[in-house]
């Protein structure tokens, strides 16, 4: 071995080597975004106050068991991520980290995240992150996602459990309330990734993931989004007159529900001729126009938690 | 052959080695801090009253 190989050797070993923030991109930081709010409105939403502390604590200790099953899903999916363009870049198929660093991280934060989140809040809500996690990685990941079309809508239940968990860390018990926020993301998740699904049709096909698209054609994609957005509107506006429900939250559902319905509208009329022609601009724009959708629906029921202690949230 | 301190691995794993440190720093804090908050509650009031009666 010369001189030259070995500097050429440790060059290629300094630029594949994993930084903190590669360890960091396995918990799927923007995924874990998403759960943080969503968890945030459940423990907020709730009928009792919670310690700042503890409640802070909970949020995060939620957000990790998050990114552990995030960890869990590239550390299995890795084979997959290879050939998606979406996922390529990611720190096992860039060659940054190894699929064993991500199981051994996604293994020892699940159960770190569990325990902590037991020891913070009660063990109620302990268990119901280590079921999240078991749901996510086995049930969606390993079991499903492979094997069905309908892969988004159950892993759409893995996504809408952290308010319930919210929730339940902070009264130790069960109610309707946070069902129905469990099922607002559960129906939000479908039409959503079907309108990505829409304009990144390669991605799926060439990984063999049997995504609606794939399957069922996309015309049947197109309807499937229209009747989830349907069903969505009405257990989103259903929802203003729930406990966590009150004016604001109602008057964000009129118009985004309005909004969303005309976007699902518009892609269920549209050929495939008209969405290669503009680049898929009504589906893109949808799906922007979903990750809106579901922070404001939120945002608006935190909004009436906030105000009730003055007297205002909710309808009395 | 023993590494030396100023070793090019250490700089190159800097980043990471710092960002663990902090985690787990922060990991201290946190069971620190609920501890506290825990032991303030009035559950572990309740709970030391049981015990002396």
């Amino acid at each position: 071995m010369t001189d030259a190989s070995i500097n050429a050797s440790t060059a290629t070993a300094q630029a594949d080597e994993a930084s903190f923030g590669d360890y960091f991109a396995l918990l799927k930081p923007r995924v874990m975004s998403l759960v943080v709010f969503t968890a945030l409105v459940g423990l907020l939403a709730a009928p009792v106050s919670v310690h700042p502390f503890v409640g802070f604590c909970a949020i995060l200790f939620i957000a990790i068991g998050g990114g552990a099953s995030g960890a869990l899903n590239m550390w299995w999916d890795a084979d997959i991520d290879r050939v998606m363009k979406r996922t390529k870049g990611r720190p096992i198929p860039s060659g940054k980290v190894e699929e064993g660093e991500a199981l051994a991280l996604g293994l020892a934060l699940s159960g770190l995240s569990v325990i902590m989140l037991g020891l913070a809040t009660n063990w109620f809500a302990g268990a119901f992150l280590g079921f999240t996690i078991f749901f996510y990685v086995v049930v969606y990941t390993m079991w499903l996602k492979r094997s069905t079309p309908q892969n988004i809508v159950i892993g759409g239940a893995a996504g809408a459990f952290p308010p319930v968990i919210g929730w339940v860390a902070a009264t130790g018990s069960m109610s309707v309330e946070p069902w129905l926020m469990f099922a607002l993301t559960f129906m939000w998740t479908p039409p959503h990734f079907w309108a990505l699904a829409l304009f990144m049709r390669s991605d799926y096909d060439d990984a063999g993931v049997p995504m609606l698209t794939v399957t069922h054609g996309r015309r049947a994609t197109r309807v499937h989004i229209l009747v989830y957005t349907a069903l969505l509107a009405i257990l989103a506006l259903g929802t203003a007159f729930s406990g966590i429900g009150g004016p604001v939250y109602l008057t964000v559902a009129l118009v985004l529900n309005a909004l969303f319905l005309h976007g699902a509208w518009r892609i269920s009329r549209r050929t495939e001729e008209d969405s290669e022609a503009d680049n898929f601009k009504v589906e893109r724009s949808f799906f922007k126009l979903s990750l809106l959708y579901l922070f404001l629906h939120f945002g608006a029921i935190l909004v009436e938690a906030l105000l009730k202690p003055y007297g205002l949230g909710g309808w009395s | 052959m023993s590494l030396r301190k100023n070793h090019e691995l250490h700089q190159r794993r800097f980043s990471r080695n710092l960002g663990v440190g902090l985690t787990l720093a922060a990991f201290i804090v946190i069971i620190f801090g609920l501890t506290v908050v825990k032991v303030s509650g009035t559950d572990f009031g309740m709970a030391t009253q049981e015990v002396q009666n």
